[in-house]
């Protein structure tokens, strides 16, 4: 039976640029993240290729695709990486324009992303990052800013949102921890700054299961009806902790599809090799179908 | 895309301590022969062995050649075109503040070194160098009630002439190097102190050294001697205006420490470095060393050199009294056109003696920043332990860091240990700070103050903070 889509006989084109079809838990959410159009490169090499994403408050995103599909590069790029160049499109961010900021002007202003690869920083204590980058938000928001104490009690309570060890705090910046800690402390700057748009880099790369579980359970618990989430990932396992509202597969540079928590599993069942073939034979329509009937 | 600076375009903070103090100055005619060196002498109306003194050093360094084998480059120094004694213009000392030119007071005010009665700071005792003269020294009453002598080296001379007989260029002889040559022969003013046995000093001593004019010389003189079981922590600041000229700071240093002695000196060195061109800038060829004759004795150097256009200094420890120990903690940070060959000598002379080294360079902009080190265990010092510890960051691509260490060993028992390391501030460390919020400048700097942090420790409290400041605006701009 052809699809209400396939029936419209749309260009599927249209879907990567308009939003009119997007679906929607809650259409009356505050849109959060409006990406539109958006073209980037890295040097020369232009990236990604015409982006089209809306991140409403209350929702979990999770985009998928290969190696090399502008994954990664999408989340930088809106942390505000210096290495990025925009070329077309916008982004904007509680209806402002993030592109014309600094990157810890996003982040004061409720933008964060969990780094797939969180550096090192040797000789910077941890606690003292945490407590100055929880400050530099607070200061934006226009609420006080906490003394070395009332950051203690404060860091204290969180590190139980990622059931971490408070040894950690004491030590460098990421300096020597294993890839499940650095993943949990980046929780854990969550949970302390308390973001609006929390990207979310592959947090699950390079965690055992047990680890995975602590640091699902964490973002679970940080997500509320105000904020929103954009998982970037490669596998299921994540977002079988972490149940998305929307699935978005990218490749080449756009988001090929769009669906439910449906399309995930389809994925891991099937690869992504359709994806790619979909990109031809232009029947992309057919999975977007399932996250319509959510409308 | 965004409006982030780049890390290159960062390090353009005016220097805040560029002033001129319009003030009369009595200056003697530039040139340097043995009249002047007499003339030097009479004028501060010494007695015959300083003079004596002075002439041998002239003598001594007329026979001697600038050294060359620092890792810096510079354009020839025409001794000749210097001035080797300038004052401001006022008779003689004055017993009390309240005489004193307000115009000075007033400068070492806008340095943050306020002298006056109601404004001192309250835990330090200060004396303040203006050009070739001590102007004041603060706390001396209170000090002498515990036996502590806290003067400049000019009454010191007069007040005290045979402590300063027996213990002046003994630990850096006048024939040392060219500098202290120089220094020995021509030294106009400085600090000296005295702690007594047993006597731990109630308080933080400190010199603060002020360049005024545009086409002087500053050649002072330290000397402290600590008694047996004596303490003392003494800290030194300089500052100089900004002149498109360069002018030569040559001073000499002397520390001694007796039985179970412990001295702690601690330096923040932040002349004027030039401008952004490399033109302008203090030469800064420092002589400082600190001799443990006691058993047990200890002394600790603390520099961070921040200023100058080029730093050449090696503060050093020769360690004669049996377990004694020596420290040596640097920070050095070079910018723009900057050089600094700076690092330390441990001469270990006595059984049991130990002594550690941390070093960190810092460079940025242009500069160039070495690290040089000598560590040398004698015959007699058996069980003698040294380690050393030498990091260096490097801000940006076009800065240099390098590091020469001098490992010598005579005693087979002793054990020497050389860690060295050199990192980069790199974008994706910067990217993530900023990230979480913090500004990119904040970022450098606290990247920066982490990497100093085992040095900062060191400072007195009074201090630290400051110097953390300092770093970071010396930073500002450096980052791109």
């Amino acid at each position: 039976m052809p699809t209400i889509l396939e029936s419209l006989d749309l260009d599927c084109s249209l879907f990567h640029s308009y939003s009119l079809l997007f679906p929607v838990i809650r259409p009356d959410a505050t849109i959060l993240l409006e990406i539109r159009n958006l073209h980037a490169k890295v040097g020369d090499q232009p990236i990604l290729k015409g982006v089209d994403l809306t991140l409403r408050a209350g929702e979990i995103h999770a985009v998928m695709g290969r190696n090399g599909s502008g994954k990664s590069t999408l989340s930088k790029l809106l942390a505000g990486h210096p290495a990025y160049t925009v070329t077309a499109g916008t982004v904007h961010y509680k209806g402002e324009d993030l592109l014309t900021l600094a990157p810890e002007e996003r982040a004061r202003a409720g933008v964060f992303l969990g780094f797939q690869y969180p550096v090192e920083i040797p000789g910077v204590s941890n606690l003292e990052f945490l407590r100055v980058a929880t400050n530099s938000r607070r200061v934006a928001q226009g609420v006080e800013e906490l003394d070395t104490f009332a950051f203690e009690d404060l860091v204290r309570e969180r590190l139980k949102v990622v059931q971490m060890d408070p040894a950690f705090l004491e030590r460098s910046v990421n300096e020597g921890f294993s890839g499940g800690e650095k993943k949990r402390n980046e929780i854990l700057q969550m949970a302390l700054l308390e973001p609006l748009v929390a990207i979310l880099d592959e947090t699950d790369s390079g965690l055992d299961i047990d680890a995975l579980r602590i640091v699902s359970a964490g973002v679970n618990q940080l997500a509320t009806p105000d904020n929103c989430i954009l998982l970037i990932t490669h596998y299921q396992r994540l977002l079988d902790e972490i149940t998305p509202d929307f699935v978005h597969v990218m490749a080449a540079g756009r988001i090929l599809r769009t669906g439910g928590k449906e399309l995930a599993l389809e994925l891991e069942r099937r690869g992504y090799d359709w994806i790619d073939e979909g990109l031809e034979s232009s029947d992309q329509v057919d999975s977007i179908a399932p996250a319509l009937e959510v409308v | 895309m965004t409006s982030t600076a780049s890390v290159g375009d960062l390090v353009s903070q005016p220097y805040r301590y560029g002033f001129v103090t319009d003030i009369e100055t009595e200056k003697i005619a530039k040139g340097l022969d043995e009249d002047v060196v007499r003339l030097i002498s009479a004028k501060k109306h010494e007695p015959a062995f300083l003079l004596n003194f002075r002439l041998r050093a002239y003598a001594q360094w007329l026979q001697m050649e600038e050294p060359d084998w620092a890792a810096l480059g510079h354009g020839p120094i025409d001794y000749q075109e210097m001035i080797y004694y300038a004052a401001p213009k006022q008779q003689s000392k004055k017993a009390s503040l309240d005489e004193v030119d307000p115009k000075l007071l007033e400068t070492f005010d806008k340095l943050g070194i306020p002298l006056s009665e109601q404004k001192r700071l309250s835990n330090v005792a200060v004396d303040a160098v203006f050009d070739s003269v001590s102007i004041a020294t603060t706390y001396r009453e209170k000090l002498a009630e515990h036996g502590v002598i806290f003067c400049s080296i000019s009454e010191a001379v007069k007040d005290y002439p045979d402590l300063i007989e027996r213990y002046l260029g003994t630990v850096v002889p006048s024939n040392d190097n060219f500098f202290a040559a120089l220094n020995s022969a021509v030294f106009s003013d400085g600090s000296f102190v005295f702690i007594p046995k047993g006597v731990c000093c109630p308080m933080e001593l400190s010199t603060y050294f002020r360049i005024n004019s545009g086409d002087t010389g500053q050649f002072e003189r330290t000397l402290i001697v600590a008694e047996e079981a004596a303490s003392v922590s003494y800290l030194e600041g300089c500052t100089a205006p900004m002149f498109d000229t360069n002018q030569l700071h040559a001073a000499v240093v002397e520390l001694v420490a007796l039985d179970d002695a412990n001295i702690k000196y601690s330096t923040v060195q932040n002349w004027y470095a030039g401008d952004e061109k490399g033109v302008g800038g203090i030469y800064n060829f420092v002589t400082k060393r600190g001799q443990c004759r006691g058993a047990r004795s200890h002394i600790s150097w603390t520099q961070v050199e921040t200023g100058s256009a080029i730093t050449w200094k090696y503060p050093s420890c020769v360690l004669q009294g049996v377990d004694s120990s020596g420290e040596f903690y640097s920070v050095a940070l070079t910018n723009n056109l900057q050089q600094a060959d700076t690092g330390t000598k441990m001469i270990h002379v006595a059984p049991g003696t130990r002594s550690t080294i941390i070093s960190k360079g810092i460079s940025a902009g242009r500069s160039s920043n070495s690290y040089r080190g000598l560590v040398q265990i004698g015959p007699k010092a058996v069980g003698a332990r040294n380690y050393s510890q030498c990091d260096s960051m490097l801000i940006g691509d076009t800065a240099a860091a390098n590091t020469f260490p001098y490992l010598r060993s005579q005693q087979p028992d002793a054990s020497i240990e050389h860690e060295a390391s050199t990192c980069r501030i790199s974008e994706d460390q910067l990217f993530y700070l900023q990230s979480r919020g913090i500004g990119l400048e904040e970022s450098v700097s606290m990247m920066v103050s982490g990497f100093c942090r085992d040095v900062f420790n060191q400072l007195p409290m009074e201090f630290a903070a400051e110097a953390d400041k300092l770093l970071a605006l010396k930073l500002e701009g450096s980052v791109g």
